[in-house]
């Protein structure tokens, strides 16, 4: 009780809400007992720092309401395309002289360059880059399309050739999928196959050669909608050295997926390329098109082609680009405006192993065909 | 010149926890920070926590008397920024070679020692609140935090006048206090 009756007293001190009478009292007080005047000293520190505490609180409160704010108004996004408008303009200001001397140089050194570049196209590197779509054999696929006659009816229309083959995944539950280009070359469709073996009929939706990538959408009323992949398409950078694993079909045209691991193991794909990067890992024909995951189950990248004369170097494109090709869809063509894009990973934190158990339901084999 | 006195104004605003000043710093500044910890291998929720760490920094700048601005809001921002998500990368374990060098910077590194020195502070204080218990910490936050009045706070917490509400504060704050400097001198 003498305690609080002295903390009492000294709240009054401090708050100046004494009479002078009794201030003078107690500062003779302070003087004579050294454990009071301790006491005060000690007191007036926390109360500072409980003031201090008090503001800091009140401003994490006051940021969390200007942040929610601010996002309902959409002055600032999360989720979308990020707005870097502020930085730009600031920059432009900053920087207008020399961007138009540099876009003038830059111009020209350009138009030469191109000219170059167009010549040692990756396409032209074949050479030296094998392509990792299925090639296909005659006679395995006739016996192949035996076994799927008896096993159920195929949805294959009659007189139709097949034109190669990979591996593809779903990058939106409803029915999108991410496969190479040259997975679908010469091809006017292509069916895709679970896991088990199940076939859906799929459109062509869009292709971009350049990147070699393309989209596919499973377009089969068999098909059920998936509402959320377990994994997430990274939009960040790669490190090098990390680990990283595949699922695919190299089988092809066996309908057995197929694991394999690897690491990170240069920033950019052959000769340079920075569309792409390159990975230790062994890949056969039938894997293009795969997709390539990292520890936290985030999709980092396309698995499309290997090197001929070296031993287990691998290249995949860089997963940033799955999103620049959906937003160049969705301007081509309205009817594909709802794709969304998976953006969270739920496989975080669980082993390689129950990661895979998951990931496989959503990659599938492509076939592609001619009519 | 301007310019200058908006600055000068904002930055009182934000030392006086000022909601429109918060909301014009923060909508002038924060994409340009999320932009950069996205560029540099970050997810949107670290983008809000190193920018709002930022801001804790430039407010309790702003507090400090001796407090002069040598440079402009945005460049203190983001250099605070930049370097609060370089020691957070380093501490993850995860690297990034892109670092992003066209904005101008200036140092921070003194500003942000005092930071954090003020941050385990705040830490202490926190884990000191929680070991406190109910409804000890409903009084004392209700106290010194949301600032209520003795005849209100012992309205809300049915105490049948204020001054058995005020000894229970008092008793409490005591064992506050003894939870708090046990860290403290450990800490020292």
């Amino acid at each position: 009780m003498d305690d609080i009756l002295l903390l009492q007293t000294i709240e009054r001190y401090l708050e100046g809400k004494m009479l002078p009478d009794e201030k003078a009292f107690f500062e003779q007080h302070r003087k004579n007992v050294p454990e009071v005047d301790q006491m005060v000293v000690e007191h007036t520190m926390f109360i500072h720092q409980m003031e201090d505490f008090a503001a800091n609180h009140n401003l994490k409160h006051s940021l969390h309401l200007a942040h929610e704010k601010l996002l309902a108004n959409g002055d600032i996004n999360e989720g979308g395309e990020l707005t870097t408008k502020a930085k730009v303009v600031r920059m432009w200001t900053k920087y207008r002289k020399v961007t138009a001397i540099a876009a003038v140089v830059g111009g020209v050194i350009a138009f030469a360059i191109s000219g170059l570049v167009a010549y040692f196209a990756p396409a032209t590197n074949q050479q030296y880059v094998a392509q990792l779509g299925a090639k296909i054999d005659a006679k395995i696929e006739q016996q192949d399309k035996k076994i799927t006659d008896l096993i159920n009816k195929s949805k294959l229309p009659v007189g139709v050739d097949i034109k190669g083959g990979g591996s593809a995944f779903l990058i939106d539950g409803n029915g999108y999928l991410v496969t190479n280009a040259h997975v679908l070359d010469g091809a006017t469709f292509a069916n895709v196959y679970n896991n088990q073996g199940k076939e859906f009929k799929a459109i062509i939706a869009y292709r971009d050669e350049k990147r070699d990538l393309a989209i596919l959408k499973i377009d089969d009323e068999d098909f059920k909608t998936v509402k959320s992949l377990p994994y997430s398409i990274k939009k960040g950078s790669i490190d090098l050295g990390e680990e990283v694993y595949t699922l695919g079909y190299p089988n092809f045209p066996r309908n057995q997926v197929v694991n394999n691991i690897g690491y990170i193991s240069a920033e950019t794909g052959f000769e340079g390329d920075t569309l792409s990067y390159q990975i230790q890992m062994n890949a056969n024909h039938g894997n293009s098109g795969g997709p390539i995951l990292n520890k936290n189950g985030e999709v980092i990248g396309v698995l499309s082609t290997k090197q001929l004369k070296a031993d287990g170097v691998t290249f995949a494109i860089n997963s940033k680009n799955i999103f620049r090709i959906v937003d160049e869809m969705k301007r081509k063509d309205d009817k594909n405006d709802m794709v969304k894009v998976s953006s969270s990973s739920s496989l975080r934190g669980n082993d390689r192993v129950s990661q895979i158990k998951k990931v496989k339901e959503y990659v599938y084999m492509v076939k592609a065909y001619n009519k | 010149m301007k310019a200058e006195f908006n600055e000068q104004a904002l930055l009182k605003g934000l030392a006086e926890n000022d909601s429109k000043a918060i909301e014009t710093i923060y909508k002038d500044n924060f994409n340009m920070v999320q932009a950069f910890i996205i560029n540099n291998n970050g997810s949107y929720d670290e983008a809000r926590d190193i920018f709002q760490e930022a801001m804790i920094a430039l407010y309790e700048k702003a507090q400090s008397e001796s407090f002069v601005l040598t440079c402009k809001i945005n460049t203190y921002v983001y250099s605070i920024c930049r370097r609060l998500w370089l020691k957070r990368l380093q501490q993850l374990g995860r690297y990034t070679n892109q670092v992003d060098s066209l904005e101008e910077t200036v140092q921070v590194e003194e500003d942000l020692e005092i930071h954090e020195k003020r941050n385990a502070d705040f830490n202490m204080m926190e884990t000191a609140m929680n070991s406190l218990g109910e409804p000890c910490r409903s009084l004392i936050e209700g106290f010194y935090i949301k600032k209520m009045d003795m005849q209100s706070l012992s309205k809300e917490f049915g105490y049948t006048n204020a001054d058995n509400a005020k000894t229970q504060k008092y008793k409490c704050l005591m064992r506050l206090k003894k939870l708090f400097f046990a860290q403290y001198n450990i800490g020292e």
